[in-house]
């Protein structure tokens, strides 16, 4: 067996390609993240739990309705999106014109409020979801074993981080949602449906959060808490590389993911803080982040 | 109300927060015809504009776009209706290319200009399309936030301070192009601050002060009511 600095290629490997795999779960949630602050000008705290909701709503729609992963995948994210439209109607929209922070304490309760029903129907123990037939054997590569699944996981995020990349910063839908960004009011007064807009966004990044969750039921442990064991990593993934930014929120996602797992394999006592101190670092050279534009 | 009238309004009150801006604006303007409103800085004209598409915090009173009434409505409704808006700070938005500017506001109705028609009448936004929106020039970016509301079908145009801190040979550029919107029907409101500019091409002038409506000059008594003016204006 090979070795690089004393560690197996083997293992090395396998780091990076878990590394990858959370890399594509930061990346999808502070995508939508970031999609929702440029957007509501809101600190979504709730992000991490409607995760967890994607997880534990494909655990139960395979455990009381048979459906499988497959068609949870597509499901789970439009039901989770559409409770988001709801709330975001009935509740948010009542706070844009306040201060940040009101948006923030609201969907952190929210948060709180979702990981207690859940945690009171399911527990802390964690349900447990068997990865798709289709998958389940590893792919020889010669030089490695790789879990069919985890490349799935890192594949599908990439399409789904490229294609919302490519919808927003290439289309016309893009131009107008970036407009709104922008300066919302002028947006509205060129004849454009900013609010619906609005809502509309909400429910698209809810969606990806759920999306991931639903990625991450048969790799993670599903449970009330996974969110916000998430959540706070995700956080730093958005302030690294910068509040707003679309294509940052995807690179720093994947690249601080590949870190963390190479952390683990090189220096496992920093795997869990590696994040934080690569953040304390970019907040004291760059305070707006790697890819954040400075507020004029 | 008239089969001409394109736009009344009528006792409009506008507020910024607690702040009181208009006091009860009137006017009208028919179709087809260029009014300006003319006053001093802070005299409420670009308010006027604003309450008109649904800009300013509060408003009261009447505003009639073609026979409707819209002061409750949100902008985006009256946008629809046909009403394009030049703002005064351009609104040139840097996050998206001088052609995807252009193309933002949706289709309102038919009969907005083509691009190619608005490339001819601008070809220096043609050149420059694939450029962020701000890095373009003072004088660009002024034509293109005019450009932007030409293409929608809007008959009405809300032009603010278009001539404002614009190189001379810009500005007379830009006389042309509002008399040739005139050429082709646009109903025109035009808030400036250069009588120069707007005196030639309006039909009508307005002197607005203190939130009000002061004088009502036509195009014919301009030479008789120059005091008027110079006492309003300072000119």
């Amino acid at each position: 067996m090979t070795e690089i600095f004393g560690v197996s290629t083997q293992a090395l490997l396998g780091q990076l390609v878990l590394g990858l795999v959370n890399g594509s779960f930061y990346a999808l949630l502070s995508l939508g993240l970031a999609v929702i602050f440029g957007m509501l000008n809101i600190i979504n705290f709730a992000h991490g739990a409607f995760y967890m909701i994607g997880a534990v709503m494909t655990w139960m729609a395979l455990n009381y309705f048979g459906i499988s992963y497959w068609w949870s995948l597509a499901l789970v994210p439009l039901v989770v999106g559409v409770v988001a439209v709801v709330i975001e109607r009935a509740l948010l929209q009542w706070l844009y014109k306040l201060d940040p922070l009101y948006g923030l304490l609201l969907t952190f309760g929210l948060a709180l409020i979702f990981e207690g029903v859940f945690r009171n129907a399911y527990g802390v123990s964690g349900l447990p979801y068997s990865i798709p037939e289709q998958f389940s054997e590893p792919l020889n590569l010669g030089f490695m074993l790789l879990p069919k699944y985890r490349a799935w996981v890192i594949l599908v995020s990439l399409v789904v981080c490229f294609a919302t990349w490519f919808l927003i910063e290439k289309t016309r839908l893009g131009a107008t949602l970036r407009a709104a960004t922008e300066n919302a009011k002028l947006t509205q007064a060129f004849g454009i449906n900013v609010p619906l807009l609005v809502m509309l966004t909400y429910g698209f990044g809810i969606a990806l959060a759920a999306f991931a969750g639903v990625l991450a039921a048969p790799t993670k442990q599903i449970s009330p808490l996974m969110g916000s064991n998430l959540i706070i990593g995700v956080f730093a993934v958005v302030v690294i590389g910068g509040m707003g930014s679309i294509l940052g929120a995807i690179v720093t996602g994947l690249a601080l993911g590949v870190i963390e797992g190479l952390t683990r394999v090189f220096y496992p006592e920093a795997s869990a803080t590696v994040v934080f101190i690569i953040m304390a670092l970019v907040l004291l050279v760059r305070p707006a982040g790697l890819f954040g534009k400075r507020e004029s | 109300m008239s089969a001409a009238e394109y736009l009344r309004v009528s006792g409009l009150h506008a507020f910024y927060g607690e702040s009181h801006i208009l006091h009860g604006v009137d006017f009208t303007v028919n179709r087809g015809e260029c009014v300006s409103l003319l006053g001093r800085n802070g005299a409420g004209r670009t308010t006027t504009l604003k309450a008109i598409i649904g800009l300013v915090g509060k408003r009261s009173g009447s505003v009639m776009v073609n026979g409707r009434e819209v002061v409750d409505w949100a902008s985006h409704k009256i946008a629809r209706l046909g009403v394009g808006y030049c703002p005064e700070e351009r609104g040139i938005y840097a996050s998206l290319t001088a052609e995807e500017n252009l193309l933002l506001p949706p289709q309102v109705a038919s009969g907005g200009m083509s691009l190619e028609e608005i490339y001819q009448m601008f070809p220096n936004l043609q050149e420059r399309r694939a450029s962020q929106g701000t890095r373009l020039s003072g004088g660009e970016q002024q034509m293109l936030a005019l450009a932007r509301v030409l293409r929608t079908g809007a008959r009405l145009l809300l032009l603010d301070e278009i001539s404002e801190g614009l190189a001379p040979v810009i500005v007379q550029k830009l006389g042309e192009v509002v008399r040739q919107l005139k050429e082709k029907g646009f109903t025109i409101v035009l808030v400036e601050q250069n009588f120069r500019f707007a005196a030639p091409l309006a039909d009508r002038l307005y002197v607005i002060e203190h939130g009000r409506v002061a004088a009502e000059i036509r195009q014919a008594e301009l030479r008789q009511k120059q005091d008027v003016l110079h006492q309003y204006l300072g000119i």
